[in-house]
């Protein structure tokens, strides 16, 4: 099965297929010639036993031959691993691509469970794998088949005794092969996923550091990592193992077989039956069964290892995003905004329920702000809108269009968001922020920075806008990080923005900077806010406040204080003193009993 | 949060300590190897071994057509039907010994080879354990992690060829004695070939450098390109940037084909020359090899050995020249690698550091200046003293040096000699042991940051003997314990890639029962609680109150409401303290303090119904 879909996808390059299996089958007779010639020279050579002369002409006409025939395999050789390499390149090119388009639009629930660093592994080490085999096994094919049935057909056409014993190995060979493969296949599986835990013990490490550091767990980290260490070692060493076996046993049987061909042979040649010549063209043979013998054991381990890496490729390409656009799904028309919640609930495994019987009116101009505890199911609220999941019930609209009707594309047009986790690219600041927008004028640009607060800041820069920045953008501080975000999402100028958390690594005197821009930004926009801080919410047209995925209040900021909920008490919490709320609110007693 | 103005120093600052990611071209160095060498003292006997293995594995296959020949010389042309028997019983025996050989020499090799990374792998990561946070600064991880395990991989795939290369150099040496041995005269012509052959390499040597160092920058372009992607995969869908990306990807793609393609061209251009060679060789044998048989100066069976020896002899050049470009790739591997290993880390403990007796949690910052970039002072003269169970409050304006001051008392960086010192108990932190110093502290950061594992795992992380109980009961204490409890699988719910499956705030609370099961004399608090709502914030700060009882806290934050219970509030501006007091002595001075809270105040006040 999974062979097939190698073939699959190796047949695509017909004509590369094609030259490089010509080459082969060219190369491989032009190189089966040569024994015969040789053996043709050593009689010519030992018709001196025979009190003959040695034909000078004769000898040199064979040599000639063997110079002739080799820069002609010299050359088929060349386009053997020329054309060979550019087929197995193409493939890779192919997959790599395909798993790059693939990947980059699977759903967010693929991406949960998914470590970055393991699908690295497979992009890389995968592929690999299966280049290697296209290369070294599928496309060498011919010459196996080549060597072993014409030298087998020469040998036993020769002589047919002599022939059988030369290939009485060809069994042994076969069944350690089958053997061989089945172990190799699950150590292989076994050493990829060994990799995988080491890589994520060690990107975790690093990209953890300060935590690391903070809580001096470094012995603790070494002891962690050194138990995958150790499984990957041993792992190995199993596979070799296996391979030393195999190869050892291999290159025993072949030469145990050339043992017997110089006893028989030479029986043969004693009595008469044989020239010296035949039984030397014999031995060449042999040799140059040689290679094709210890390459087995070679192309053994490869197609193992391709067949593991195929598995856990094709299970990503395979992997069929929840997310999909429907059959026919429309283009969404340029939009006002208008966005609905119809009785939505959601859950992330189909067993608890995440969101419960939402339904939210959010019009073009207005502003929802979303308050809640941790984990109440805020950013799943605003995560289902742009499609990066699926309603579980209930429905969501854009101007009365059900989102799961239109096109991703369409509809992520018509979506601005700032998102929690903020992740920057390598690139210049300047193109971080026109990231959704490439086509965006510096003035839009500037414009967007302004409105972000971070004009001022990257204009101090000596590279002003075209400074550089690294991977996650490690150099800007988290509040920077955060505004260049805010910009991006400005820059899209989409009808519905969202701002998840935006602005809680920014300072007081910033963020009310940015929520004074951003009044202007918002302006005939639809727009869902989450925030801790009242500052932020307090100017909403509606304040939802969830609880658990539901919906435990709702209202204007005056209806919300006037109810004396538990918005009431966030309010409370943040204007005065700690302890008078303190005093005021029950604190449950499962925290008091907790700290005692 | 790292100072607007420090952050972009330290960027300008990437020179110093940063690994430089130059393409090599060498396939051999000499250092690289000698490198090595130390890593395989422990397995003396095996390598010892392995060596042995190898030269009986070479002999036995040298003697295989010298077998033949005595074969054909002195039994078939001489009808010697027991000698046959005799020679092919050798011959048996020959082969059981190379198959001991052979094996032998496998796995040794592969046992040397695999203890050989085990503790290459090791060494770098107690290496990476050792240096600083500011290492981190300047190194991307993913740059790291292809060190750690790109390289190591090619090293391991190195060794392989390695081995394969010396059994082939020692088949080289044996075959041109045996040949020399058989005749002089046609050993010397068969060997003639290989100063051309030695030619054509240095010629063609060269080119395979540049072919192939173009394609290892490829790939390298592809897999970052891919690393950066599929971690910002979020935002891309959310920019509807797949498209375009998929464009730049194909054109990354594109260049790393056609350059693979073009080393291809060039490594099996090779090839036919060797071809050739050898079939000149064979051609120059036969035709000086019949002349001295026709004068009985050679035996047939003598031509025979010959011709296989000189087919034999082209076989390692062949896949010599097939190796070439792991050579190299394995060379620049292990230079990357010992770069790497030779990081200096810029804050070690002194020689002869003690440990940090146990503390009672008494901080001084004394005249303490701190700069990421020399000449740019991110801390002018910050003195600061802090009692023992002091809760102490750090505020200021964005890139005041809030963050770098506490990086300073967790040493992530070291104060410089003589530009200040950082106390604890009247124990200058420097001349201590970090560990000593860590494990008495702990910090809960801005961006919770959780490891793959259960909840579990990650509440009592390095304490693994901790309790149930008490894990349960810090949990509760934050009140993380609901929502865990809900949880699929409750405490034993796998967090998958840092927690992904939780939300920043969930993810925060969890990591303050991390720090309250650390036990630690002084909590550092980084902005932990911007991502947390007020209501669970207070529960958070109502549980610390009673756990910090009689310890120290060092509190950062934006929050009117977390900083005003304080004991003391330290106003950071520009890198220098410019007010402490309680919250009501600094309203009552009616300086900056004053002026923040009355900004921030002026944000809420809008909020207030008149």
């Amino acid at each position: 099965m999974i062979l097939a879909r190698i073939l699959a996808l190796t047949f695509a390059h017909k004509w590369l297929l094609a030259i490089s299996l010509l080459c082969v089958s060219g190369a491989t007779a032009a190189y089966l010639v040569l024994p015969w010639l040789f053996g043709t020279a050593i009689d010519e050579v030992a018709r001196v036993f025979d009190g003959g002369t040695v034909s000078e002409t004769v000898i040199l006409r064979i040599s000639l031959t063997i110079l002739a025939v080799s820069l002609l395999r010299g050359a088929l050789t060349f386009g053997q691993t020329y054309f060979g390499e550019r087929l197995s390149q193409a493939v890779a090119y192919d997959i790599r691509n395909r798993f790059y388009d693939h990947v980059q639009n699977l759903s967010f629930k693929f991406h949960d469970i998914h470590h970055t660093g393991n699908l690295m592994s497979r992009a890389i080490t995968d592929v690999e794998a299966f280049r290697m085999f296209i290369m070294a096994s599928l496309v060498r094919s011919p010459y196996f088949a080549i060597l072993f049935f014409t030298t087998a057909g020469i040998l036993i056409w020769r002589d047919w005794i002599l022939g059988l014993v030369a290939l009485s190995f060809m069994p042994v060979l076969a069944i350690l092969t089958a053997v061989l493969r089945l172990h190799l296949r699950r150590i292989w599986l076994r050493v990829q996923e060994d990799m995988a835990d080491l890589s994520t013990t060690l990107q975790e490490n690093m990209t953890g550091v300060r935590v690391v550091k903070a809580f001096a767990a470094e012995r603790y980290e070494e002891a962690k990592y050194e138990a995958s260490s150790t499984a990957v070692s041993d792992d190995m060493i199993r596979a070799s193992r296996l391979q030393a076996l195999n190869t050892s046993v291999m290159v025993f049987a072949y030469l145990v077989v050339i043992g017997l061909i110089l006893w028989v042979g030479g029986m043969r040649v004693i009595d008469g039956h044989l020239t010296p010549g035949e039984l030397a063209s014999f031995l060449f043979y042999m040799q140059i069964l040689s290679l094709p013998v210890q390459h087995a054991g070679m192309v053994v381990n490869s197609y193992a290892r391709a067949y593991s890496a195929g598995q856990r490729l094709f299970e990503v390409l395979d992997y069929r995003s929840p997310v999909q656009e429907t059959p026919g799904a429309r283009e969404m028309p340029k939009s006002r905004g208008h966005v609905r919640f119809n009785d939505v609930s959601f859950s992330y495994d189909g067993r608890t329920p995440t969101l419960q019987k939402i339904d939210i009116d959010a019009y073009p101009g207005k502003v929802v702000a979303l308050v809640g505890a941790p984990g109440s199911g805020k950013s799943t609220l605003v995560n289902l809108l742009p499609r990066f999941y699926d309603v579980t019930s209930g429905s969501i609209t854009v101007d009365g269009v059900d989102v799961r009707e239109t096109t991703l594309k369409s509809l992520r047009e018509h979506i601005g968001m700032v998102q929690q986790d903020v992740f920057l690219f390598t690139a210049s600041l300047r193109d971080n922020i026109a990231y959704g927008r490439e086509d965006a004028s510096m003035d839009e640009i500037v414009d967007a920075a302004r409105v972000a607060q971070l004009d001022d800041y990257i204009r101090g820069l000596d590279e002003g806008y075209d400074t550089e920045i690294g991977e996650r953008g490690s150099t800007l501080s988290g509040g920077q990080r955060q505004r260049m975000s805010i910009a991006r999402a400005v820059l899209l100028d989409p009808p519905i923005l969202i701002l998840d958390d935006s602005t809680a690594s920014v300072d007081a005197n910033t963020e009310e900077k940015i929520r004074t821009a951003m009044e202007a930004v918002m302006k005939d926009r639809t727009t869902f806010v989450i925030a801790h801080r009242l500052s932020t919410v307090h100017k909403a047209d509606e304040i939802i406040v969830l609880d658990r995925g539901r919906v435990a209040e709702r209202g204007t900021h005056e209806e919300l204080l006037a109810s004396g909920g538990a918005y009431r008490r966030i309010y409370e919490l943040q204007l005065r003193p700690q302890e008078e709320v303190m005093m005021e609110f029950d604190v449950p007693a499962e925290a008091e009993a907790a700290v005692r | 949060m790292m100072s607007g103005a420090g952050s972009f120093m330290r960027q300008a600052s990437r020179d110093s300590g940063r690994l430089d990611d130059e393409v090599f071209g060498q396939a051999f160095n000499y250092r690289v190897v000698a490198r090595m060498v130390p890593y395989l003292k422990p397995d003396k006997g095996l390598v010892s071994l392995a060596v042995a293995s190898m030269l009986v594995f070479t002999a036995t296959l040298v003697a295989v057509p010298w077998l033949i020949k005595l074969a054909i010389d002195e039994f078939i042309t001489q009808g010697d039907f027991t000698g046959l028997m005799w020679i092919v019983a050798l011959f048996i025996g020959n082969a059981m010994l190379n198959w001991g050989a052979n094996f032998t020499q496998e796995m040794t090799i592969a046992r040397v080879g695999q203890n050989l990374l085990y503790r290459l792998r090791r060494d770098m990561f107690h290496h990476l354990q050792k240096q600083s946070v500011s290492f981190y600064d300047k190194n991307e991880v993913g740059r790291i992690m292809s060190r750690v395990l790109g390289d190591v991989y090619q090293l391991q795939e190195f060794l392989s060829v390695a081995v394969v290369t010396v059994g082939n150099l020692l088949s080289l040496v044996g075959i041109a004695v045996a040949v020399l041995i058989l005749s002089v005269q046609l050993g010397v012509i068969s060997l003639a070939t290989i100063p051309f052959l030695i030619l054509v390499m240095a010629v063609w040597q060269p080119f395979a450098r540049k072919a192939f160092m173009r394609v290892r920058r490829a790939a390298a372009i592809v897999n970052g390109s891919l690393n950066e992607n599929i971690s910002g995969v979020r935002v891309v869908q959310a920019m509807n940037r797949q498209e375009r990306n998929a464009e730049i990807f194909e054109t990354k793609n594109r260049e790393n084909h056609n350059a693979a393609v073009h080393a291809s061209g060039i490594s099996s251009g090779l090839l036919p020359s060797v071809d050739m060679l050898t079939a000149i060789s064979i051609g120059l044998v036969l035709f000086f090899g019949a002349r001295l048989v026709g004068s009985n100066a050679l035996e047939v069976g003598a031509l025979v050995a010959f011709v296989m020896y000189i087919q034999r002899f082209f076989d390692p050049i062949r896949s010599l020249t097939m190796q070439y470009t792991q050579l190299q790739r394995a060379m620049a591997s292990g230079i990357r690698i010992f770069e790497l290993l030779d990081t200096k880390p810029d804050l070690e403990d002194k020689p002869g550091a003690r440990d940090l007796p146990p503390i009672r949690g008494q901080i001084e910052f004394r005249d303490v200046r701190f700069s990421y970039v020399e000449g740019q002072d991110v801390l002018k003269r910050v003195n600061m003293h802090v009692l023992p169970g002091q809760t102490v409050a750090i505020v200021g304006p964005t890139g005041a040096g809030k963050t770098t001051l506490v990086s300073l008392l967790s040493r992530f960086y070291d104060v410089e000699d003589g530009r200040g010192a950082i106390l604890i108990d009247g124990h200058d932190i420097r001349n201590r042991t970090r560990e000593s110093l860590a494990r008495q502290t702990s910090m809960v950061l801005q961006e919770p940051f959780l490891f793959t594992g259960t909840v579990r795992e990650n509440i009592r992380y390095t304490h693994h003997d901790v309790p149930d109980e008490e894990m349960v009961a810090a949990a509760k204490a934050v009140g993380a314990h609901d929502f865990i409890e809900r949880l699929d699988d409750g405490y034993d719910t796998l967090l998958h890639e840092r927690g992904v499956n939780l939300s920043v705030g969930q993810r925060q609370l969890i990591s303050f029962a991390r720090a309250i099961i650390d036990d630690p004399r002084i909590l550092i608090l980084d902005e932990a609680t911007a991502n947390i709502d007020s209501y669970t914030e207070m529960l958070i700060q109502k549980a610390l109150q009673t756990l910090l009882e009689g310890r120290t806290a060092i509190v950062i934050a934006h929050r009117l409401s977390t900083i005003r219970g304080a004991d003391k509030i330290v106003v950071l501006n520009h890198g220098e303290v410019e007010e402490v007091g309680d919250h009501d002595e600094l309203m009552d001075r009616n300086g900056l303090y004053a002026h923040l809270y009355a900004m921030n105040f002026a944000a809420l006040k809008a909020a207030i119904p008149e």
